[in-house]
């Protein structure tokens, strides 16, 4: 173990020399590529060091007295005590210490928190696991996606080898153009996140019921990786963040195909579809929204989350299969998903949850009967 | 009361036997200080264990990236019920032990003001705490929403959440009660001629911390009841839907909870303030201005609340106000700071294991302090609110802070209490092996947080397994140092040498003046005079 400790010092003295170059011994900040990111930066340093120096001030006479002052080398106690001028001092220099702290402190907050005229508006939603976005106005408005982890169960279970961005990747990346100032107005739909990225120097709670605002506009092109910093549940640790900042042209770019994609995936609302086709998309569905709690083999977490493989719910009347979907239950982590996916997506999963495993109810729902139980 | 009159008139001489019954139910009917002090001592150690087990589970399941050992929602209980079980369970109660043992001796009483509800008051404690232990066994399990119970998360959660609150409930009355009796002990039993301005410094603390808790446990009470009500009786305190906040629960719990990061801070401060002038041999420097700095701080503390939640949104004049507070508290714990440092100043020190551990609170909580500092900068806080810094930040406060102190108490009294001496030597290994293990496990915290790593999660991207190992490898050494303490204890109960009369030569208060060690069974059933 000493060995191995040694290994580590030496690291962390090199970490220190070579201004961290290696992201796994950063040991500060990350500087961030947007001007509020570089005042924080520079605040925090600023503070650290007029913390230390007094530090280094107050404890070294603490040691020298420990050094100096023993009983050991024969030293008599002096019995002196209450001295108005010194408390005098040592009230009142820490004061004007703080005063000097608090100007640019106060300072970095008034430029900082101003989300005043914004280029474009992304409204972002906190569900139990994932982030939706909405951009609302702006280049790109109408787009609207969910965002949530990528990284494989493989990965996490220790089955598979962790890839490069484990648990910082997800399936849709927020896009924003270079340069362009974002405002992002944040809620949530069950519990408290936050939606926080350290590059754009932002983290701002979502809650339920409310809309906060808090802004950035990224000076770098790049892929920059965040995380929910707000305890939300059981997979509070597992919804990353990911905003890509690219060109004006690429952005008009992933703006056109968004759209495009947004255009294709829009289903006829009034197809008939088959049990195998529904079944096969519902899969699909369960596996991106159900499986975190109720489990692929559908038998849920005994005591937490209810099992469906069996459940009378989903063997009974479609009705009320559609009404827990669609509006969730109140008072436990079942989500109304009626306001997340499409009417299409929620026929599928209900008749993939009630042809699977050892459900046989032979059932299809069909997206117009989703529609109907929406009103 | 009516037991204290019949040994004080029954008895001339100090009763080292007492008449009490023996065996278990001494303990159940207790209504002698020294005896319930001994009570909430283990109770508070044997609650330290079971806290200090969660912590190991969640630094097990850190080690490494992934999910090897328990479930993300067992993690999350873990992080909730430790956070509990160590600032309600094992913290406070500590020092509760210590009031109880030590103010009647220090202001030259004979008991607490309230004997019996001091038994009530210990009492209350162990069915709270079964109380909470059994959320675990609840369907659904233990309440995963962190030790700040956040709403609305806590809407989600099964009846492991209501025997939590239940238990919030039993342990504030407990404190409450036991605050009324510090409180009237302190202000009607002194002695004749100890002023209030003569009290030794750790009474003063205790008087202070017992104003706040009466003050702020109520309120929590009413936070968690907030919770109980949503959650089961249809009202929407915290539900937007129904015209609630889920923020005002935050502002509600900490109008308590920073306070009562005092409550645990503050007889903290008393502890180190009778051990330093002890081994300096050396009167505390400015004990006047002690006493007014804890009062300022208490003061403070009912002002700062909000800086714990610079993320919800508040305006910038919100921000801007709260900030301004908290950088004002450097201002007393600065004073204080420069009072202890004061009186090491020119004395003549030694440094046995009560010392060292006030040094190491020294230095430690300092750093802490320093950390909150630059925490109470609102574009800094926001940048690492809730990632390990923070993480870093309370548990230099808690654990160097108040535990520490609470182990400087502990080697400083034990020879009053029971005449023994504790092992020298292996009481300095215990304090050495816990300041570097204390320092692996959570300096490097402070870097997991500047890079961005956000607390209670259970798994975490590669870039940040290097610190997480040295913290999980330094948890268990302060884990495993933790039971050098049991046996310390236990050898010293058991075969320690006697201790000498007055082993600390510069102790001087009257516990160590006018009562024989160890402290007989009664003590002061005729005040002394102070002069």
């Amino acid at each position: 173990m000493t060995k191995k400790f040694g290994g580590w010092g030496g690291a962390l003295l090199l970490a220190l020399q070579t201004g961290v170059a290696n992201a796994a011994w950063q040991l500060n900040m990350t500087p961030g590529v947007t001007k509020p990111s570089q005042v924080v930066y520079d605040l925090h340093n600023l503070m650290t060091w007029i913390c230390v120096i007094i530090f280094i001030g107050v404890f070294g006479v603490m040691f020298y007295s420990v050094f100096a002052h023993r009983k050991s080398q024969g030293h008599k106690a002096a019995n002196f005590h209450e001295n108005t001028t010194v408390e005098v001092i040592w009230t009142v220099v820490p004061f004007l210490i703080l005063i000097v702290m608090a100007w640019p402190a106060t300072k970095a907050l008034l430029s900082v928190r101003d989300t005043s005229s914004p280029d474009m508006t992304i409204k972002v939603t906190g569900h139990q696991w994932k982030w939706g976005y909405d951009y609302i106005k702006g280049e790109g408005e109408g787009i609207s996606f969910l965002s949530q982890l990528a990284t494989p169960q493989e990965q996490i279970y220790g089955t598979a080898a962790k890839g490069e961005n484990y648990l910082l990747e997800t399936d849709n990346h927020v896009v924003v153009p270079i340069g362009k100032k974002i405002r992002v107005l944040t809620t949530a739909n069950d519990v408290i996140h936050a939606w926080y990225v350290p590059a754009l120097a932002v983290k701002q709670d979502a809650i339920p019921g409310f809309v906060r605002d808090t802004w950035f506009k990224a000076e770098k092109e790049g892929v920059y990786r965040g995380q929910c910093a707000e305890l939300c549940g059981k997979d509070h640790g597992f919804m990353p963040i990911v905003v890509e900042v690219v060109s004006a042209e690429k952005y008009t770019a992933w703006v056109a195909g968004k759209k495009k994609e947004m255009a294709a995936a829009a289903d006829d609302p009034n197809k008939k579809w088959e049990l195998a086709e529904m079944k096969a998309r519902g899969e699909k569905v369960y596996a991106a929204q159900c499986v975190a709690c109720h489990q692929a083999n559908g038998q849920g977490i005994k005591g937490t989350f209810p099992g469906l493989d069996g459940s009378k719910l989903v063997q009974g009347p479609a009705a009320g299969h559609i009404d827990i979907v669609l509006n969730g239950k109140q008072g436990t982590s079942m989500a109304a998903f009626g306001k997340q996916l499409s009417d299409t997506d929620i026929a599928a999963v209900i008749t993939y949850e009630r042809n699977a495993w050892g459900n046989k109810t032979g059932t299809v729902v069909q997206p117009a009967d989703v529609k109907a139980a929406r009103k | 009361m009516s037991a204290v009159i019949d040994n004080h008139a029954g008895h001339d001489a100090h009763d080292d036997h007492g008449h009490h019954p023996t065996g278990l139910m001494r303990w159940v009917t207790t209504t002698n200080h020294k005896d319930i002090g001994t009570l909430y001592l283990w109770f508070s150690f044997v609650m330290f264990l079971v806290g200090g087990v969660m912590a190991l589970t969640i630094r097990a399941e850190l080690f490494t990236p992934g999910i090897q050992i328990v479930r993300p929602e067992f993690f999350n209980q873990m992080t909730t019920y430790h956070g509990l079980i160590m600032v309600f369970g094992a913290i406070m109660p500590a020092f509760v032990g210590f009031a109880n043992w030590q103010i009647p001796m220090m202001i030259g009483a004979p008991d607490m003001a309230f004997p019996r509800m001091n038994n009530w008051s210990f009492w209350l404690l162990p069915p709270a705490a079964i109380m909470l232990m059994s959320s675990f066994l609840m369907p659904g399990g233990a309440a995963g929403v962190g030790w700040t119970m956040y709403a609305p998360l806590t809407s989600q959660m099964g009846p492991g959440m209501d025997t939590t609150i239940f238990a919030v409930h039993i342990l504030g009355m407990s404190s409450i009660m036991g605050s009324i009796n510090i409180i009237t002990t302190i202000l009607n039993m002194r002695a004749p001629g100890m002023t209030l301005m003569k009290m030794p410094m750790f009474v003063w603390t205790w008087l202070i911390t017992a104003y706040l808790l009466i003050a702020v446990m109520p309120v929590l009470a009413g936070a968690v009841t907030m919770t109980l009500t949503d959650r089961h009786f249809g009202t929407t305190f915290f539900n937007a839907a129904g015209g609630g906040d889920p923020v005002l629960y935050q502002h509600i719990f900490w109008f308590f909870g920073h306070p009562e990061v005092y409550v645990i801070a503050i007889p903290a401060f008393g502890v180190i303030s009778q051990v330093i002038p002890a081994f300096s041999r050396k009167p505390l420097f400015g004990y006047a201005s002690m006493v007014y700095a804890t009062a300022s701080i208490a003061i403070l503390s009912f002002i700062v609340w909000a800086h714990h939640m610079y993320t919800v949104g508040m305006p910038v004049a919100g921000q801007l106000y709260f900030m301004y507070a908290t950088m004002l508290i450097a201002v007393p714990t600065g004073v204080k700071v420069f009072n202890w440092v004061a009186t090491m100043w020119k004395g003549s020190l030694s440094f046995e294991t009560p010392m060292l551990f006030a040094l190491g609170f020294l230095f430690l909580f300092t750093l802490g302090g320093f950390t909150g500092l630059v925490l109470s900068m609102t574009p800094v806080d926001v940048q690492v609110h809730d990632t390990y810094y923070v993480v870093a930040h309370f548990h230099y406060v808690m654990v160097a802070g108040a535990l520490f102190s609470a182990f400087a108490g502990v080697y400083f009294w034990f020879p009053k209490w029971t005449g023994k001496m504790y092992d020298e030597t292996l009481g300095k290994w215990h304090f050495w092996l816990s300041l570097i293990f204390f320092n692996m496990t959570f300096f490097v915290q402070h870097f997991l947080g500047l890079a961005g790593m956000p607390r209670r999660i259970p798994d975490y991207h590669p870039q940040f397994t290097e610190f997480n190992q040295i913290s999980s490898i330094g948890a268990l050494g302060f884990g495993l140092a933790q039971l050098l303490f049991l046996y310390i204890l236990l050898k010293a109960i058991r075969s320690g040498e006697k201790s000498p009369e007055k082993p600390w030569d510069g102790a001087d208060t009257l516990d160590w003046t006018h009562l024989p060690t160890p402290a007989p069974y009664h003590t002061f059933e005729n005040p002394p005079v102070v002069k």
